[in-house]
């Protein structure tokens, strides 16, 4: 799948790769060693966080699972 | 006001299967609507659950209807933002899925709870929740149906996509054939035929009474 910056999709695919292994094989698994993708992650925030502001995407400020907290548990 | 919705659905894989899926089902025949997909932050938590947000592109297309009240030069796409938490303790997968485009307009938030399934181990069970609402003034019982009935559109194909994603990883041939992929053309080509009809209508309508 393509990353929302152009220049990004060859970063995201090589780290959708190691990501994919690592979460079927080791983090369901229960196996807390580590992620080891930490660096094509690293690259590949640098690219596609630059294409965020680029594209003026508001994304900021937005907090993790924001909307949720009015919502009632149900 | 803010319309809800709520339905359960089923997977015929595992848990564990269908956690994995999730990272990896896009693209998929039936989501030709996704443009782009993005990890734009992830971390695992001091208790080893995995947090992620998500930025999806995708096409959004208003009915002819809301044209007056849109802006002239309108995106044809929309930003969708989807957290999420996979618990492998608990093994429960919740989702949090809502548009960061066009959200005056309409606003539609998804909340999804995926669970293995108590009475059958190799099922998985998917409790979904929407609120769909606006602030278009005098227009939001007929922007919230709109906007449910392209929910529950966009449902199907989320819930056939996940199958087809599903078949692929274990290595079947996904069961969408071509005589399938063909009515499914027709059967969108008549949608789109029956909505511009709705539209012809109302226009005529309004005329009428001007």
């Amino acid at each position: 799948m393509n990353s929302v910056g152009e220049a990004c999709t060859d970063m995201k695919r090589e780290y959708d790769q190691c990501f994919n292994r690592w979460f079927a094989e080791k983090f369901l698994k229960g196996d807390q060693s580590g992620d080891p993708c930490t660096e094509s992650f690293k690259r590949y925030q640098l690219c596609v966080q630059t294409a965020i502001k680029e594209k003026d995407i508001p994304v900021d400020g937005v907090e993790f699972m924001g909307p949720n907290k009015d919502k009632p548990e149900s | 006001m803010v319309k809800y919705y709520c339905c359960a659905g089923l997977l015929k894989s595992s848990w564990d299967q269908v956690c994995v899926a999730f990272w990896q089902r896009y693209p998929n025949p039936y989501s030709n609507h996704v443009l782009t997909e993005d990890i734009i932050f992830r971390e695992v938590t001091p208790t080893n659950c995995l947090i992620s947000r998500r930025l999806l592109t995708k096409t959004s297309r208003a009915p002819h209807w809301m044209e007056p009240y849109l802006p002239k030069q309108m995106a044809s796409s929309a930003y969708i933002i989807e957290d999420s938490i996979v618990d492998p303790q608990k093994r429960t997968m919740t989702t949090l899925t809502w548009n960061i485009s066009h959200a005056r307009l309409m606003s539609v938030e998804e909340r999804c709870k995926y669970y293995i399934n108590p009475e059958n181990g190799s099922c998985t069970e998917i409790k979904r929740e929407a609120w769909i609402s606006t602030n278009v003034y005098g227009l939001s019982r007929a922007v919230q149906e709109f906007g449910l009935r392209r929910f529950k559109n966009s449902v199907t194909k989320t819930m056939k996509g996940f199958e087809y994603v599903l078949a692929k990883m274990q290595g079947e041939t996904p069961s969408r054939t071509l005589t399938e992929t063909a009515t499914e053309r027709a059967r969108e080509t008549a949608l789109a035929a029956k909505e511009k009809a709705k539209d012809l209508a109302s226009q005529a309508q309004k005329k009428q009474y001007v």
